[in-house]
């Protein structure tokens, strides 16, 4: 069945609302749905909850395609990455799912709140034996969950090889962010944190340095395992880039955003209560910012757009004529490396 | 850094000379310091930071030499530069034996300058005694007194070599400097002439000898020895190898221990000084450190409160009196300096103006007021004179040098707040740190000793006549009484004093003695959480009923937080005679006007079971990783032992040593230390601690009425604002301080607030409470807005009032991976105009480094490394002035005093001017001495060697002290 209609594109609603809405418009008010949308790359990606919603709605362009599929014979391996274009017609892929299923697909739980929790980011400026990795902390109950020691590397001096003192990632807690991400592993060694370098600085000092950032980490490491690097200038190189930054709510702006821009933005509100009230972010007192009292999601959306970025599918189509590589691959249909975990999908 | 105050940690030699009327003090870390009159005052560091052993200063001259455990001497002198003196090292030089010889042949164990000022004569473990030139330290070989030589004419039956094994004691003759008497540790003493190289006397002692003394005239000497007695020897020409006149055991007849050193001084009256060290009954007062003083009849034992290290005597050094006629001891203990007056009767103790015992009972906090106004200072001064009646009036015997530093601008006041419950009030304003006023909180309270019961009073035919002297007790009665916070207004006198167990008193200051009861509130912080245990100390019981206190500062009320932990931040507004207070469990308000509690509020975070139960669990878990960096060093000091032993002379043994200390560093470094990397969440323990408290009348709820607040900051990121309403004056009796929440503000990043303050219209920070009544401060602008600065350990962010909305920051961890210990506005003038000056945060590190950063627009200006990093004790302790100088504590008993600011610079400026010499009284024969060296010139069996610094284990060292301070502090039952 299908059905048209329109909603107000600046005030959304919450998810809550638009799911009773398609129940409504699809007379169906006790059926568990998937819903699902279109991007702009032709990926089938779901709707669950505010924030992937807000972006569904932010990037129509005018207009948004929206599956819906009964939740018992849901396949959830339509959505995700390329689909629309692995499938000519991801409609006869949602309507007839057993027909095209010729290998078995894993099968990704849906989260109900869908974020980007980690990305390998500035793969253009740096050496290809280094890796630079961002952890978004914000927002998720999951501890970072990592160690590091003092430990030496070796480095190629004038004078030779020469032993110096170095950071090393010495364990990862099982189900936290950093171990999750696959990004990190034990015995890589910590180059830099936010950009400022370790080296010459004491573990209590990067101790203290990561927690001050535990909010927007990024950290340069040199992984101990040297052969998963990506490769310069080839276009086959990791997609992990992609796969979370197709699932991305609202704040997709600041994973592109470069090392500073992120770090300032994505900090910290700090939070006030005046009389005994309810809490309340603290705005910035910037003469040009309108002081807005508002929920951190919208706050999001407001900052993205007022920091010079442009809505996300312009963004994307600049960038995709840029030089990060990493962000968009091309398909690669015999992408195993796959690791999922939860909420979480890499490389 | 300007100067250190206090007395110097671990001291392992002292000196004197009386021609300079300097004071050395040596140690164990290899400084060097000179005293003099007061404000006289000289440090020197041996680079090899090896313990001092021994200081002598070359007769006559201003120079001296220092011989340190590694057996190296050292020559330092004061020179006159730039329109003052300085002591700088000018040679070094460590004596070397034959290849081959054993290393206690050239073991130094005793050294004689000479009063010719050109020989330096070094007795050593083997008994040879040999001679070098000075300055140079050049070995004048051929007048070396070989053991050998010595023997020739001692008589058969006392004649082995054992006998003279190692040289104890060389002592020039009084009057004749040819002559030099030298005790082996046997017993034996012969007295040799230099001219004629040869014994002239034998002295067959039969006792193993300490020490020897000569007495003024040369016709007799004492002998010091292991058991406890002392001889007195006859010398004269006639009889080559006399009896002793004398053998006395003082404090017989029970073996007593022995005597280290011994003066016999004569006086006008004929009667004798005789003045030993040690020498108590071995069984029943053996643990003693006693110097004991024998004047005809009366004889005291002064027992000292710590080790004696050496003493001396300063009596007439005029070669032309009679008689000795001394005036002063001073003796130099493990832990603090003890000056005794001899000539006013009942030998009273002087109070020195400086070398104060900081750590008399340890420093647990301390607080800085500048510019004392001369009221309170005289208030102060003259309640603290009521305290120091017993001392002696005479004036200070060390008085060498002129200080010829400026008068210090202006009085600051130190306060320390001490283990045992007192806060000691130090004149702070110049060079020397004194003591001027101390104050007791533990009368207040009912604790387990009773003040009255005095240890001392011991019946008047008591043996041995031990009289307790000086002030170093470590040992509190009670942990609960420590001082945690100290704050003094400085206008109105009053002054606010909390504790370890919750307790916080408010004082005023009082010329009289006065009898008055203290009023008491409690303030329940927990309020009604339920299902607490506190599990840590009780809180204190306070006496019933008035209490008698002595003029100065006298508590008149008492709050007493429940759960009784440790107060963590204090706050007293004395105009509007408040009171607040935060431990970890929340804040209160208290009116000490009206004497009412006004509010309090929990800051805890139910989660945090930690916080309730007391700091015992936490202590605990600490425990663990300091278990694991001390085994670490234990390991590494077996390994420098191990070297020691070797003692190997080749260099190879030095490389390989260095080696391996370098890879015993390495692999201490490198040892797997991990750190988790966690964000901060709201369930941390500690997070309702509160780290500071500030009162100020600002715009709190809108722009057009200000009104005065309290803020208050938590070691989870929560500021809390509360609005107060504090009756006009007249009324002030009449109704109550009302106050209201207002703003609560919670830091994402939620590191500790260590400090909150508010910015006026001008972006000057509000002034103290009365400063401004007392015209000394320009009244803040009330018209431009307000602002708030927050400094929490890691950033400092500034928002706008009375609508809460962020203005700037500046973030420190995330950049610079240090954080925020301790952060004061500082006011900094300039030395070229008077009329401007700013004020700007001066912030102190975990790292050490000081920063100063702009106000109110918060950039770094400048940056400096100032306290080693680990020394963490050091950052702790350390105290800003308002006017950019500070403090922080190097040990245990010494502050170091550094000036950020050109402007006010408070560091010694002495000269010390060579005294006319008096020649007639060295009428030697110079011209033998010089032939002597002459001849001695090329025979280079014996080395000179530079000994390089040995860095390393000065690091491991270094370690092992923070980290027994570390452990010292948790065990401290904090």
């Amino acid at each position: 069945e299908f059905r048209r209609f329109s909603l107000e594109r600046s005030k959304p609603g919450k998810f809550e609302e638009f799911y009773g809405l398609l129940q409504h418009v699809h007379k169906i008010p006790n059926v568990d749905v998937l819903v699902g949308y279109t991007d702009i790359h032709g990926d089938l990606l779901p709707i669950n909850n505010d924030d992937n919603y807000h972006k569904a709605v932010s990037t129509a362009n005018p207009l948004l395609r929206i599956f819906i599929q009964r939740k018992e014979d849901a396949d959830y391996s339509a959505f995700g990455t390329d689909t629309m274009t692995r499938k000519k017609n991801v409609l006869s892929n949602v309507l007839r799912p057993d027909n095209h299923k010729k290998k078995p697909h894993i099968v990704i739980s849906m989260p109900q709140d869908f974020r980007p929790v980690s990305s390998i980011i500035d793969v253009d400026i740096l050496p290809e034996t280094h890796r630079r990795v961002r952890l978004y902390k914000y927002g998720t109950d999951k501890p970072l969950g990592f160690y590091i020691r003092d430990g030496s590397s070796v480095r190629v001096t004038p004078h030779g090889l020469e032993k110096v003192p170095g950071i090393f990632i010495s364990r990862l807690v099982p189900g936290g962010l950093a171990q999750s991400t696959g990004l990190l592993a034990v015995n890589d060694e910590v180059l830099e944190v936010n950009g400022i370098e370790v080296s010459g600085k004491s573990l209590d000092q990067v101790t203290d340095m990561m927690i001050a950032n535990s909010r927007n980490l990024i950290i340069t490491v040199r992984p101990a395992n040297q052969r998963n690097n990506v490769v310069r200038n080839s276009r086959t190189s990791g997609s992990s880039g992609q796969s979370t930054e197709s699932s991305l709510p609202s704040s997709t702006a600041n994973i592109l955003g470069n090392l500073l821009q992120g770090e300032e933005e994505s900090d910290e509100e700090d939070i006030v209560i005046e009389d005994s009230g309810e809490p309340q972010q603290i705005p910035k007192a910037a003469p040009t910012s309108e002081s807005i009292e508002s929920l951190s999601q919208i706050e999001l959306l407001h900052e993205s757009t007022q920091n010079g970025f442009l809505p996300s599918s312009e963004m994307n189509s600049h960038h995709s004529a840029g030089s990060i590589s990493m962000e968009y691959d091309v398909p690669d249909p015999g992408r195993k490396s796959l690791e999922e975990d939860g909420t979480i999908i890499t490389l | 850094q300007t100067v250190e105050h206090g007395f110097p940690h671990q001291p392992s030699a002292l000196g004197y000379s009386p021609f300079l009327r300097l004071m050395a003090i040596g140690t164990r870390s290899g400084a060097i310091k000179l005293y003099g009159s007061p404000g006289v005052e000289f440090m020197g560091l041996h680079e090899e930071n090896n313990t001092v052993m021994q200081i002598h200063f070359i007769p006559d001259q201003c120079q001296l030499v220092t011989l340190l455990d590694d057996n190296s001497l050292h020559l330092w002198s004061l020179k006159q530069h730039g329109g003052a003196s300085e002591l700088r090292e000018e040679h070094r030089f460590t004596l070397k034996g034959p290849p081959g010889s054993p290393p206690s042949a050239t073991q130094i164990t005793a050294v004689l300058p000479h009063s010719s000022r050109e020989v330096l004569y070094l007795g050593t473990e083997s008994g040879n005694i040999f001679v070098v030139e000075l300055p140079s330290f050049r070995v004048l070989e051929d007048r070396t007194i070989s053991s050998e030589a010595v023997l020739q004419r001692v008589p058969e039956d006392n004649c082995n070599r054992r006998s003279c094994e190692l040289v104890e004691a060389l002592r020039e003759h009084p009057k004749n400097p040819d002559q030099i008497l030298i005790g082996y540790s046997r017993g034996l003493i012969v007295l040799w002439d230099l001219q004629n190289n040869k014994v002239t006397h034998h002295f067959l002692g039969s006792q193993q000898l300490e020490n020897l003394y000569w007495q003024r005239d040369g016709n007799k000497f004492i002998s010091c020895h292991y058991d406890g007695s002392y001889t007195q020897w006859p010398v004269s020409s006639d009889n080559r190898q006399p009896e002793p006149l004398e053998n006395t055991v003082p404090y017989g007849p029970f073996p007593c221990k022995a005597i280290s050193k011994i003066y016999w001084q004569t006086t006008k009256n004929g009667l004798p000084y005789i003045i030993f060290q040690g020498g108590m009954p071995r069984a029943s007062y053996g643990d003693r450190h006693s110097i004991s003083v024998i004047h005809g009849s009366q004889q005291t034992a002064f027992d000292f409160t710590s080790r004696v290290i050496d003493f001396f005597i300063i009596f007439s050094s005029e070669p032309t009196a009679e008689f000795d006629d001394p005036s002063a001891m001073v003796v130099l203990a493990e832990e603090e300096l003890v000056v005794i007056d001899l000539k006013t009767a009942g030998w009273p103790a002087v109070h020195p103006p400086y070398l104060a015992s900081l750590h008399c009972s340890a420093i647990t906090c301390s607080h800085h007021v500048s510019n004392i106004p001369l009221k309170l200072w005289e208030r102060i001064i003259s309640a603290g004179s009521k305290q120091n009646l017993h001392y002696s009036s005479m004036p200070w015997p060390i008085d060498g040098g002129t200080n010829i530093a400026p008068d210090p601008p202006q009085r600051d006041l130190l306060l320390t707040g001490h283990e045992d419950g007192t806060v000691r009030f130090w004149d702070a304003s110049g060079v020397c740190l004194h003591l001027l006023y101390k104050l007791s909180t533990v009368r207040v309270f009912l604790t387990d000793a009773d003040p009255n019961d005095n240890m001392n009073t011991l019946g008047e035919d008591e043996w041995p006549p031990l009289r307790k002297v000086g002030t170093f007790d470590p040992y509190s009665d009670d942990p609960r009484l420590g001082i945690q916070k100290i704050y003094l207004c400085k206008y109105s006198g009053y002054l606010a004093v909390a504790g370890t167990a919750g307790q916080v008193l408010v004082m005023e200051l009082n010329d009289e003695d006065a009898e008055h009861v203290v009023d008491h509130a409690e303030a329940d912080l927990l309020q009604d959480q339920e299902g607490y245990r506190w599990k840590g100390h009780e809180k204190l019981k306070t006496r019933d009923g008035p209490v008698r206190f002595e003029a100065g500062f006298q508590p008149f009320v008492l709050v007493q937080c429940q759960p009784p932990a440790v107060v963590t931040s204090l706050a007293l507004h004395s105009e509007w005679k408040l009171v607040a207070f935060g431990t970890s469990h929340g804040f209160g308000l208290f009116d000490h006007q009206q004497k009412r509690l006004v509010f309090v509020k929990c800051t805890l975070h139910p989660s945090d079971q930690l916080a309730l139960e007391g700091p015992l669990s936490r202590v605990k878990s600490l425990k663990k990783s300091l278990r694991q960096s001390f085994r670490r060093i234990r390991r590494s000091r077996v390994s420098s032992r191990k070297r020691r032993g070797g003692s190997g002379n080749t260099s190879e043994v030095q490389e390989a040593n260095a080696k391996f200390d370098q890879d015993t560093l390495q692999e201490m470094e490198l040892a797997p230390v991990q750190r988790k990397i966690e964000a901060r969440s709201a369930e941390d323990s500690f997070t309702g601690f509160v780290r500071t408290l500030y009162f100020a009348d600002t715009f709190l709820r809108d722009s057009s009425r200000h009104c005065p607040s309290l803020w208050a900051g938590t070691n989870g990121g929560t500021v809390y604002a509360f609005c107060l309403r504090v009756p006009p004056a007249e009324r002030r009796m009449d109704e109550p301080v009302r106050a209201e929440q207002a703003k609560e503000i919670q830091l994402m990043h939620r590191a500790p607030v260590v400090g909150i303050l508010v910015l006026d219209g001008r972006s000057t920070p509000l002034p103290e409470p009365l400063e401004v009544a007392h015209d000394l401060s320009k009244s803040p602008d009330m018209q431009g807005s307000h602002q708030l600065l927050v400094v929490s350990e890691e950033q400092f962010k500034v928002f706008t009032l009375p609508k809460v909305s962020s203005k700037l920051k500046l973030k420190l961890t995330a950049l610079e991976g240090c954080r925020v210990r301790k952060v004061t506005v500082a006011n900094f003038g300039s030395c070229k105009s008077d009329d401007y000056s700013e004020n700007d945060l001066a912030v102190l590190t975990n790292l050490g480094d000081i920063q100063i950063i702009s106000l109110p627009f918060l950039k770094l200006q400048i940056r400096y490394p100032c306290i080693r990093k680990e020394d963490v004790s050091g950052i702790a302790s350390c105290v800003f002035t308002k006017y950019g100088q500070g403090f922080y504590l190097i040990s245990p008993s010494e502050f170091e005093r550094f000036s950020l600011s050109t402007k006010w610079l408070v560091e010694p400026r002495c000269i010390v001017d060579m005294p006319e010499v008096t020649t007639n009284n060295h009428v030697h024969s110079k011209s033998g001495v010089e032939n002597a060296a002459r001849k001695s010139s090329f025979f280079p069996t014996l080395f000179l060697e530079r000994k390089s610094g040995r860095l390393m284990e000065h690091a491991l060292l270094n370690d092992e002290k923070v980290l027994k301070e570390i452990q010292s502090t948790l065990e401290g039952g904090r």
